[in-house]
């Protein structure tokens, strides 16, 4: 799982633009599911098929690829570039981080003198790649470019990992855990690594418009309210995947939250109620596709979201694994 | 209105007087977002005059959409081209005792620039102003200000609800009066430019003759929200598509440069991302390519604000590929919009250009990575 995870965190997916990660699954999920597919949008679909007797249910998986990043909108005369955020970026985050370029180029984030650092805004912000021209930094940079915050994956105590794009590489690295790991499921089961989940849910609608699941589970990570003075949150990093009940985007599918919660209990799986009163994840555009989809989530409780230094812990993602196989590997009725 | 056309200052070609005339008579039409018929009908008439070449078919689906699908029996990827017919204009919410109306905004107005605008009022194109507290009667403190919404009225000059109530009706649509213009060499102003250019780019799309089944949309309540788009995706099913449309110009005093969304007269505006879709990678290479092939200026949409149809578009069933060309225009969403016809030759024979080359080159009927 570390292992796994080290290589799609490290990969580069700015919304939009997840080739890399793409790839990194493809060779992964190569040999392991039944076919791999991809669509117009560049969502990938692992399938496996069913097996042994079969008869059972059509289940989407679903973890998104895409991360938060910068995009460059102009090149000043100096060869500073102006940036917009894609997704949900802070500029006080932003500020001082580095940041890479899909071309390749890097840079270093600062901004506009301010005499209050309140004031700061996306439209402050400068990157500087070294160049000392607009003429000089078009050689290696694009208007329209993308870009993400770069930072390799490190540890933090026995069980915590602390990566940038955790949000949603904890959950990638989860499903591709699920698929190696089933071997009996009766289910078809379709894990879909779904495109600019971070720019608003766009690339999971039409992934299960095309899947057509009779179930649909969305892993993605939450937040916690295990920090100091954070906002109340009954999710703490390390006590077990969280099953969540409703975010912005959703209210969880009363019978698959029970099933859920069901099978970890019997299984013996520490889990964990989730309420998210801000954000929202693909479940929400996968439950509204065609006549609707019975959905819920299961969650990788994350600190420090949409930073370059978003802390997981390891049991979460096991316990999340974990309870996926055994929910699959049992005929469902919903 | 004037019926009096005045001459431009300059003189335009043969094809630029073709292009001014239909500019002239889509812009001066009233379309506002709901109530696209008049748009719709001289569109519809203008197929029917002259026929897309090979099979074709026109449908108006239940929002109002007109849909036109040529040679879907083809081979190849189904492209869908868009163009919206509907405007930004007011709708009447109210009627008061003295007759005068009251009114909200339908899209994105700016309620800054409404006193003193006059607007055509229903299908039977009531003329009426809007009026707020005259100058002389406001105290010093309001004259600094202006004024809020709240405040304004239309005035029709009827002189009871009755007499108001006789010509017009609460959900009644206004839209702008405004005369179109020739304006400076190679310029045009008008109303409803945004997206009546693009509208007359995809007819002219129509004559062309394409590999592929090539699928035009002509959308409505795009201005409020990319309703339309969404069915008629829906409908057309395609694998990949393009966006005719206009945007913000702010090539304008005191705008830096790292603000201004796109330059007047500097070519078409390829969209990388803005804030309802991220443009296919693929479709933008072609795109630019075909540009650079050609000698074609081009620029991209500076910054990622607003939005268009091609939001609605790529999440339709399972999944669209999305890209817009976009023609600057000055002050978009007021009655003197400004629009090059340079920049709408170019973006229309760099649709063209791109269009062909996405017919041929698409891989797989537009699927798959």
């Amino acid at each position: 799982m570390k292992e796994i995870f080290r290589k799609l965190s490290e990969a580069m997916g700015p919304a939009g633009a997840e080739e890399e990660v793409r790839q990194v699954l493809k060779a992964e999920l190569e040999g392991v599911v039944d076919r791999l597919e991809t669509d117009a949008l560049g969502n990938l679909y692992a399938i496996l098929e069913p097996r042994g007797g079969g008869g059972g249910l059509t289940v989407l998986l679903d973890a998104h690829m895409d991360e938060i990043g910068l995009v460059v909108t102009y090149v000043e005369e100096e060869g500073f570039l102006r940036v917009a955020p894609i997704g949900g970026v802070s500029p006080q985050v932003a500020l001082g981080q580095r940041v890479r370029f899909l071309g390749g180029a890097e840079g270093s984030v600062a901004s506009d003198h301010l005499d209050d650092p309140k004031e700061l805004e996306m439209k402050h912000l400068l990157v500087d790649i070294g160049a000392s021209s607009r003429e000089e930094a078009l050689t290696r940079v694009q208007v329209g470019e993308a870009g993400v915050f770069t930072r390799p994956v490190a540890e933090a105590g026995e069980h915590r990992l602390m990566a940038k794009a955790a949000d949603d590489r904890a959950g990638c690295a989860v499903l591709v855990e699920v698929l190696k790991t089933l071997k009996n499921s009766p289910h078809r089961v379709v894990g879909v690594f779904a495109v600019q989940e971070e720019v608003g849910l766009r690339g999971a609608g039409p992934a299960a418009y095309r899947v057509e699941p009779d179930l649909a589970i969305a892993i993605d990570v939450t937040l916690t309210g295990d920090t100091p003075e954070a906002p109340k949150m009954a999710v703490s990093l390390g006590k077990g995947p969280a099953i969540k009940a409703m975010d912005r985007s959703v209210i969880a599918h009363p019978a698959v939250r029970r099933l859920l919660a069901d099978v970890a209990r019997e299984k013996g799986i520490p889990y964990q109620m989730e309420v998210l009163t801000r954000g929202g994840t693909d479940a929400g555009s996968i439950h509204l596709s065609r006549g609707g989809v019975p959905t819920g989530a299961v969650s990788i409780p994350c600190r420090y979201v949409h930073t370059p230094s978003e802390m997981v812990d390891l049991r979460d993602m096991l316990g999340a694994r974990d309870l996926l196989v055994a929910l699959l590997e049992r005929p469902i009725d919903l | 209105m004037t019926e009096q056309v005045q001459e431009p200052l300059w003189s335009p070609s043969e094809r630029q007087k073709a292009v001014i005339e239909k500019l002239r008579e889509l812009s001066e039409l009233d379309g506002v977002s709901g109530a696209e018929g008049p748009v719709r009908e001289w569109i519809r008439a203008q197929i029917e005059a002259r026929p897309p070449k090979g099979s074709f078919t026109i449908e108006s689906d239940p929002l109002g959409n007109l849909l036109v699908r040529v040679g879907e029996e083809k081979p190849g990827p189904r492209i869908m081209v868009a163009a919206h017919m509907d405007e930004v204009g007011l709708m009447i919410t109210a009627v008061e005792d003295d007759g005068l109306l009251r009114f909200r905004p339908v899209g994105g107005i700016d309620p800054r620039i409404l006193p003193a605008q006059v607007f055509r009022i229903g299908e039977k194109r009531v003329p009426g102003v809007v009026g707020g507290k005259p100058i002389h009667l406001q105290k010093p403190e309001e004259q600094k200000k202006a004024y809020r919404l709240e405040e304004l009225y239309i005035d029709i000059g009827a002189k009871s609800r009755a007499e108001a109530e006789a010509v017009v009706q609460v959900g009644d649509f206004a839209a702008f009066d405004a005369p179109f213009q020739v304006m400076g060499e190679g310029l045009v102003m008008g109303k409803a430019l945004d997206d009546r250019a693009g509208c007359l780019m995809l007819l002219e799309l129509l004559q062309e003759e394409w590999p592929a089944p090539f699928l035009a949309a002509f959308t409505v309540q795009e201005e409020v929200g990319l309703r339309g788009a969404q069915v008629a995706a829906y409908r057309l099913e395609p694998d990949a598509a393009l966006v005719l449309e206009a945007t913000s110009c702010a090539d304008l005093p005191g705008v830096r440069p790292a603000g201004q969304v796109t330059r007047l007269g500097a070519g078409p505006a390829i969209t990388f991302r803005d804030r309802t879709s991220i443009s296919d990678a693929l479709l933008v290479r072609l795109l630019i390519r075909e540009a650079e092939t050609a000698g074609l200026p081009w620029q991209w949409k500076q910054g990622t604000a607003g939005g268009n149809d091609a939001g609605a578009i790529q999440t339709q069933r399972g999944g669209v590929r999305v890209s817009s060309l976009s023609l600057p225009c000055r002050y978009l969403h007021q009655p003197g919009s400004i629009l090059s016809l340079n920049d709408f030759e170019h973006g229309l024979e760099l649709a063209r250009r791109g269009l062909h080359a996405w017919a041929r080159e698409l891989p797989n009927g537009g699927d798959g990575r």
